[in-house]
């Protein structure tokens, strides 16, 4: 139901016209392409991730909607106006760098406050707006100390604000969060949606973590080869993906080839599987079935009533706390991942190397995908 | 027992560095700074007291009862060796300006060019050394003599109408001077330069910063290190300077080099280019001391 709300959320904001429309824009380094004629729009107050592996054109993408590079071919629209002609100093989009970037030279309100002098604002509003930043930022009290005798955590905020201070259109972030550790990183990405939501600022954060951006983004583009693969809230990314490279790409996926059957069916290795209704295809194309993990049930015994079953031996088993991931070997000798929730604090691990077991799923709980 | 003799060791190797300013520093030092306070004599050495150890100890209270500050109350009296440091401040500060005004645009321009071409650029300002320091002053005397090729050109081109005379002049100093020292001014300053972090540059502009404004504002307090290195780099050897002044500087002027030169070597008077070369050091002191105190505030800044 809440997944619900936020899709027609995000839909309502996009009805609205585009705050950023990138047209069919290319960008190439010495005859290597890095963006490859891209159209994307973002909308004004959405948080968008742009996501891929690394020299996918993510962060190109994100420096030409800065100005620091130029498109080769193309138009970025901001607003609905051609800002190619603008220098990345007269743009109303700030960016938060990977490195942040911070003046060494400068305090932490030196830092800040950067950006409000160049406005030539007043000595009392600078001070005034870097408060703000500061109390926003969790930094009181930092101000006047000096950039390197802060932690990884107290830099990223300093970056962080000095990028806010000019209330920029647009929020450029370039994995903002790559350089602290894992539990800190978790802590900023929830404080980063809450300040995207006080503020009303779009944000677009580039990142190649696909769990921080379905974590943080309202809408995420993946990208692969300067391309965009897949546009799309991150459930409909990760329950429906478009491709097998989406799909693997994010989370884990068993991908089973097959043939579509006349009955609709899905004729595989694994012998005729039931498949999801939605699907309206050819009969006789090759398809892939992709099913995640934790979708598969696993049990010793075979399960009756479920439509969907295949047998298996436990080839390799992973713990991770929450859950465990299951490797399981089956008949034609490929491998399926099934993960099961540690419900039972007591209790070991359910299955071990080896053991038989019987995977189940019902038909609606894999995708079928083309490409 | 292993590590005590890692122990043992380290602190052999930090002792090495003292060892050689011990030895080769502060010695002479102590020998010059004895001489600076002993009386002209027309004798073998051309001083007094001679320290004689067969004497003893009352030798010893003998000779440093004879010891006196006369020397340098005489470098202090006579307004020759005053204005002798005076002019040798004067050139080396002016030099150092002119040197920072040509090095740094040559080291921003080293720092900015492509990542391929900078070893090459190391390599063209490190160049000249090939060629001994004084062949390439004595080439100047050439450039810059009546009929030299500066002449020449300027009279090719019409700047000039009738040939100028630019050796033993106060230009021709600057000129060998900010020759010479160029590349020890260039390469601090490119070393820091360098280091900048392009992302810098980058925030700033994204921030509202044009770029003529980022230089001022980003670029130039960042590579104050590299200037402050730079000065002193030049400074302090431009003070002492001989050769330079002595082959291309007119007769009126005189550096406290020369002025030490002759007092030793002309009027054979140790003691007082001992008292000289005492008080240059303890001048050169300042700007040293004012440096290393620079670099602690911002070390302490660092932690």
């Amino acid at each position: 139901m809440a997944d619900g709300d936020e899709a027609a959320q995000s839909r309502a904001k996009r009805e609205q016209r585009p705050l950023v429309r990138f047209e069919a824009v290319s960008k190439h380094f010495g005859g290597v392409p890095a963006v490859d004629s891209l159209t994307l729009e973002i909308a004004s107050g959405e948080f968008f991730a742009l996501l891929g592996p690394s020299g996918c054109g993510k962060t190109t993408l994100l420096r030409m909607l800065a100005g620091f590079e130029t498109p080769n071919k193309g138009r970025i629209l901001l607003d609905g106006e051609d800002i190619a002609d603008v220098p990345p100093h007269r743009r109303p989009v700030n960016m938060m760098f990977q490195n942040y970037a911070l003046f060494p030279h400068l305090s932490v309100e030196g830092n800040i406050g950067f950006g409000l002098r160049q406005e030539k604002a007043s000595r009392a509003e600078i001070s005034e707006r870097v408060g703000e930043m500061l109390a926003l930022t969790r930094l009181q009290g930092f101000g006047p100390r000096r950039i390197d005798g802060l932690s990884g955590g107290q830099r990223q905020r300093v970056a962080l604000a000095r990028s806010l201070i000019k209330r920029p259109r647009v929020l450029l972030l370039d994995e903002p969060l790559a350089a602290l550790d894992k539990k800190l990183r978790a802590e900023t990405q929830f404080e980063l949606m809450e300040l995207q939501r006080k503020l009303g600022t779009t944000f677009v954060i580039v990142t190649h973590d696909q769990e921080e951006a379905m974590i943080v983004a309202d809408r995420i583009a993946v990208m692969n080869h300067g391309r965009l693969i897949q546009v799309a809230e991150p459930s409909k990314i990760y329950e429906q993906p478009n491709s097998r490279w989406v799909a693997d790409f994010i989370g884990e996926i068993t991908l089973i080839p097959g043939r579509l059957a006349a009955d609709g069916t899905l004729d595989s290795a694994l012998g005729q599987l039931r498949i999801g209704s939605s699907v309206d295809l050819k009969t006789d194309a090759t398809v892939w079935l992709a099913l995640r993990p934790e979708k598969i049930n696993m049990s010793a015994e075979r399960p009756t009533g479920t439509v969907n079953s295949v047998a298996g031996t436990v080839f390799e088993t992973g713990y991770r706390g929450e859950m465990s991931i299951y490797k399981v070997r089956l008949a034609d000798r490929s491998l399926m991942k099934v993960s099961l929730a540690n419900v039972n604090a007591r209790r070991q691990a359910a299955f071990s190397v080896d053991d038989l077991v019987w995977l189940s799923w019902p038909p609606e709980a894999g995708i079928v995908l083309m490409e | 027992m292993h590590s005590g003799d890692n122990g043992r060791s380290s602190r052999g190797i930090v002792l090495v560095p003292y060892l050689w300013l011990a030895l080769f520093f502060l010695a002479p030092f102590a020998i010059v700074l004895k001489i600076s306070l002993s009386q002209t004599a027309l004798a073998q050495p051309p001083y007094l007291p001679v320290f004689d150890l067969s004497a003893g100890w009352a030798g010893v209270k003998d000779f440093a009862g004879q010891l006196s500050l006369d020397t340098y109350k005489l470098v202090g009296a006579d307004t020759l060796y005053l204005l002798a440091y005076l002019k040798s401040l004067e050139i080396a500060a002016i030099s150092t300006a002119l040197l920072l005004i040509i090095g740094y645009p040559i080291a921003f321009g080293m720092a900015r060019a492509p990542r391929a071409w900078q070893p090459l650029l190391v390599m063209a300002v490190v160049l000249p050394f090939w060629t001994s320091f004084l062949i390439r002053v004595y080439a100047w005397i050439n450039i810059l003599q009546r009929d030299g090729l500066l002449n020449e050109v300027l009279l090719k081109l019409h700047v000039i109408n009738t040939p100028a005379a630019w050796l033993s002049s106060d230009t021709a100093i600057y000129i060998g001077v900010v020759y010479s020292y160029l590349p020890f001014m260039v390469l601090p300053l490119y070393a820091t330069l360098e280091k900048i972090d392009e992302s810098l540059l980058e925030a700033a502009a994204d921030l509202g910063c044009p770029r003529r404004k980022t230089f001022w504002l980003v670029v130039l307090p960042l590579s104050l290190p590299g200037v402050a290195a730079g000065a002193m780099l030049c400074f302090i050897p431009i003070v002492g300077e001989f050769v330079i002044p002595d082959l291309l500087g007119g007769s009126e002027t005189l550096m406290i080099g020369q002025t030490l030169w002759t007092e030793f070597f002309s009027n054979r008077d140790w003691p007082v280019a001992s008292a000289i070369a005492v008080t240059l050091l303890g001048l050169l002191l300042v700007p040293i001391l004012l440096y290393e105190r620079l670099q602690q505030r911002s070390l302490e800044g660092g932690r």
